[in-house]
C-alpha cells in the first residue's frame, strides 16, 4: 500500500472522503446524452467562487462609508495595484451570474427539469435567483454613484407602496429617513456576509438535491428506470466524473474567451453593465435625467411601470418573481421535454421568450405612452404563459416518448 | 426505572411548553437586532429643525436646503404663478389638498402660510426621487398647457406650482409640505411648528 492510498485511508477512518467523491463524482450517474445547454449550472457555480473571490480583495481597499465610498472604488481603480483587473472582474462576474443564470433557468423550462420528483430542485434554484437579485441589488449601492443612489431610493421605496406598514418598513430597511451612510452601511453588511452564506447554503441545496434524484436531460426521459440488473447502474448513465467535468472544463473554457473580452475590451459594455451616470458621485438633491435599473432588472421593472396604479405595480412586479415558484405545479403535461411536445407548447414558449425579452429592452427605454402600452400587451403575454399553463400543457398534442435515450 | 411506563401525554406537554418558551426567548433575543437597523439617535438628531433665511429667495426663485437628509424647497411664486394655481384646480387629482401631506394650517390654495412663499418636500410622491423644478411657461417638452411646477425624470408625474400633482401621473399624492414656522419676517424654521397654529 502506498503512502497515498494509506493517508486516504486514514481519513476515510475518520470522515467520508471516499464515499463522498463518489456519490458525487467518480459514482454520480449522470445521464449519457447531455447537450451545450447544461453548461450553465457548471458556470454558474464558478461565477459564485469569482464573485467571492474578487469580492473578498475588494473589501480590502472598498470603505462602506458615505463620505469615503465613492473615491474609495476610484482609488482601486487608480491607484491600488491590479486593482482595476478586481473591480471588472467583479462587475463583469454581477452580469455574467444572470447571463449564466437565466439561460440556466432557460434550460430547465425546456428540457422540463422542474418536473416530477425535481420540483424542490427548481424551488432551491428560484430561491437561489431571489438572494441573488438582493446580492446585486445591494452591491450596486456600494460604489455610491448617482444610479446606486437613486436606483436604492427608487427601489426601497417600491416597500412603502404596502398598505399600513409601508413607510414604517421602509424607513427600517433605510435606517434613515432617506438613502444615507446608515443604508450604506448595511448594505454592505447584507452584500459581502449575509447574502454570500445565503447563497452558498442554498447551491449546496440545490447540487444536494439533484442529486438525490439524479440529473434531467433533453430527452426528458428518466434514465434510472433502466438498471443494469448486477451493478445497479443506469443504462443510460455515464460517471459524472471524468466525463462531464471534462467536458465542463471545455464550457469553462469557452465562457473564460467570451468573459475576459468583455472585461479587457468593454468592462463597462456600452453602459449595459456599468451605468453613465454611476460615475458621477451620489447627489441626494440631484435625480440623474433618466433612471434605469441594470439590464437583469428591467423584465420585472417593465412590468412595474406598465402598471398605472402604484400599489398594483409594486404587486405585479412581485408576482412576476413568485409565480415563476409555482412552474413545477403548473405544468400538467404528460411528457417533460420540449422535444415531445406539441405545436401549442412550442408556439407559447416563444412568446414567453418575446415577453421576458421584450420587457427587458422597454425597462431600459423612457416610459413613453407607445412603450407603456407594448409593455402592458407583454406583461399579459408574460403571465398567461403561467395561469393558462395548466389548460394548454394538457390540451397540447404530444408525442411518444422511448423507453430509453435514443442513440 | 426502565420498566416504567412512559407518560406520552406529559412528554407532549413538556416539549411544546419548552417549544413555546423557547420561542418567547428567540423573539425576545431577535428584538434587539430588528430594533437596530432602526434610524439611531444621530439619524433622528440630524432630523431636528432647520432654519432658513428667504429674504435672498428672489421672486420665481427656488432655495434648496437640507431637512433631515432631503430636499426642502422654498420658493417664492409671483403673482402670475398664485394666479395660475386656481386655473388648474380641474388638473389635480387632489385640488384642495384633502389628503393629509400638509399641516392643517396649509390646506389652502396656495399649499403655504404665506401665500407667495411655497415650502415642501421635494421628492415625488412616486417612487422618491426629485422632481426638476420648471418655472418656465410652455416648454416644448412639456407641452402648450405647463404653467410652470415640477416634472419628475423618473416616471413622469407632474406637479403645478403648489406641488399639487397633476392626474394620469404615476404619482398618487401631492408633495408633502413639512411642519414650518416663521420666526420673523424672513426666517423660517422648517420641521417644527407652533402647536395648534
Amino acid at each position: 500500500m502506498s503512502a497515498m492510498q494509506k493517508l486516504v485511508g486514514w481519513i476515510d477512518d475518520r470522515f467520508p472522503l471516499t464515499s463522498n467523491w463518489k456519490a458525487h463524482l467518480s459514482e454520480y450517474y449522470a445521464p449519457k446524452n447531455f447537450n451545450f445547454w447544461y453548461f450553465f449550472g457548471s458556470l454558474a457555480l464558478l461565477v459564485l467562487v469569482l464573485q467571492i473571490v474578487t469580492g473578498i480583495f475588494l473589501t480590502m481597499n472598498y470603505k462602506p462609508d458615505a463620505a469615503l465610498a465613492f473615491m474609495s472604488v476610484e482609488y482601486i481603480m487608480r491607484d491600488v495595484e491590479w486593482g482595476w483587473l478586481i473591480r471588472y472582474m467583479h462587475s463583469t462576474g454581477a452580469s455574467m451570474f444572470f447571463v449564466v443564470v437565466y439561460l440556466h433557468m432557460f434550460r430547465g423550462l425546456m428540457y422540463g427539469s422542474y418536473r416530477k420528483p425535481r420540483e424542490l430542485i427548481w424551488v432551491f434554484g428560484m430561491m437561489i435567483y431571489l438572494a441573488l437579485m438582493a446580492e446585486a441589488f445591494m452591491g450596486y449601492l456600494l460604489p455610491w454613484g448617482q444610479m446606486s443612489f437613486w436606483g436604492a431610493q427608487v427601489i426601497i421605496s417600491l416597500f412603502g407602496a404596502i398598505p399600513f406598514v409601508g413607510d414604517a418598513l421602509s424607513l427600517w430597511i433605510r435606517g434613515d429617513f432617506v438613502v444615507s451612510d446608515a443604508t450604506l452601511n448595511r448594505f454592505f453588511a447584507f452584500h459581502v456576509i449575509a447574502l454570500p452564506l445565503v447563497l452558498v447554503g442554498l447551491v449546496a441545496a440545490h447540487i444536494i438535491a439533484l442529486h438525490e434524484v439524479g440529473s434531467n436531460n433533453p430527452e426528458g426521459i428518466e434514465i434510472k428506470k433502466h438498471k443494469d440488473p448486477i451493478t445497479h447502474i443506469p443504462l443510460d448513465g455515464i460517471p459524472f466524473h471524468p466525463y462531464y467535468s471534462v467536458k465542463d472544463i471545455m464550457g469553462v473554457i469557452v465562457f473564460l474567451m467570451v468573459f475576459t473580452a468583455i472585461l479587457f475590451f468593454a468592462p463597462e459594455f456600452g453602459g449595459w453593465f456599468l451605468e453613465p451616470d454611476n460615475f458621477i458621485p451620489a447627489n441626494p438633491f440631484k435625480t440623474p435625467e433618466h433612471i434605469v435599473p441594470l439590464w437583469y432588472f428591467t423584465p420585472f421593472y417593465a412590468i412595474l411601470r406598465a402598471v398605472p396604479d402604484k400599489f398594483l405595480g409594486v404587486v405585479g412586479m412581485g408576482a412576476g418573481v413568485v409565480i415563476m415558484f409555482f412552474l413545477p405545479w403548473l405544468d400538467r403535461s404528460k411528457v417533460t421535454s420540449i422535444r415531445y411536445r406539441g405545436t401549442l407548447y412550442k408556439t407559447i414558449l416563444t412568446l414567453f421568450v418575446i415577453s421576458f425579452v421584450g420587457l427587458g429592452y422597454l425597462g431600459t427605454q423612457p416610459a413613453t405612452t407607445v412603450y407603456t402600452n407594448i409593455a402592458r400587451v407583454l406583461s399579459v403575454i408574460y403571465f398567461s404563459f403561467f395561469i393558462f399553463m395548466p389548460w394548454y400543457t394538457k390540451i397540447d398534442k404530444t408525442k411518444p416518448v422511448p423507453e430509453r435515450i435514443p442513440e | 426505572m426502565s420498566n416504567q411506563q412512559v407518560d406520552r401525554s406529559k412528554r407532549r406537554f413538556l416539549v411544546a411548553a419548552t417549544t413555546a418558551m423557547g420561542g418567547v426567548a428567540g423573539v425576545a433575543v431577535l428584538t434587539p437586532f430588528v430594533m437596530s437597523m432602526l434610524p439611531s439617535e444621530r439619524a433622528k438628531a440630524a432630523g431636528a429643525p432647520v432654519e432658513a433665511d428667504i429674504s435672498k429667495v428672489e421672486a420665481g426663485m427656488l432655495l434648496a436646503i437640507e431637512w433631515q437628509g432631503k430636499p426642502v424647497w422654498i420658493v417664492n411664486r409671483t403673482k402670475e404663478m398664485l394666479a395660475s394655481l386656481p386655473k388648474n384646480d380641474p388638473k389635480m387629482v387632489d385640488p384642495h389638498s384633502e389628503q393629509p401631506q400638509q399641516p392643517i394650517y396649509c390646506k389652502n390654495e396656495t399649499r403655504s402660510i404665506k401665500p407667495a412663499y411655497l415650502v415642501v418636500v421635494g421628492i415625488c410622491t412616486h417612487l422618491g426621487c426629485s422632481p426638476t423644478f420648471r418655472p418656465e411657461l410652455a416648454p416644448a417638452d412639456l407641452g402648450p398647457d405647463w404653467d410652470g411646477g415640477w416634472f419628475c425624470p423618473c416616471h413622469g408625474s407632474r406637479y403645478d406650482l403648489a406641488a399639487r400633482v397633476y392626474k394620469d401621473v404615476p404619482a398618487p399624492l401631492n408633495m408633502e409640505v413639512p411642519p414650518y414656522k416663521y420666526l420673523t419676517e424672513t426666517r423660517i424654521l422648517v420641521g417644527e411648528d407652533t402647536k395648534g397654529a
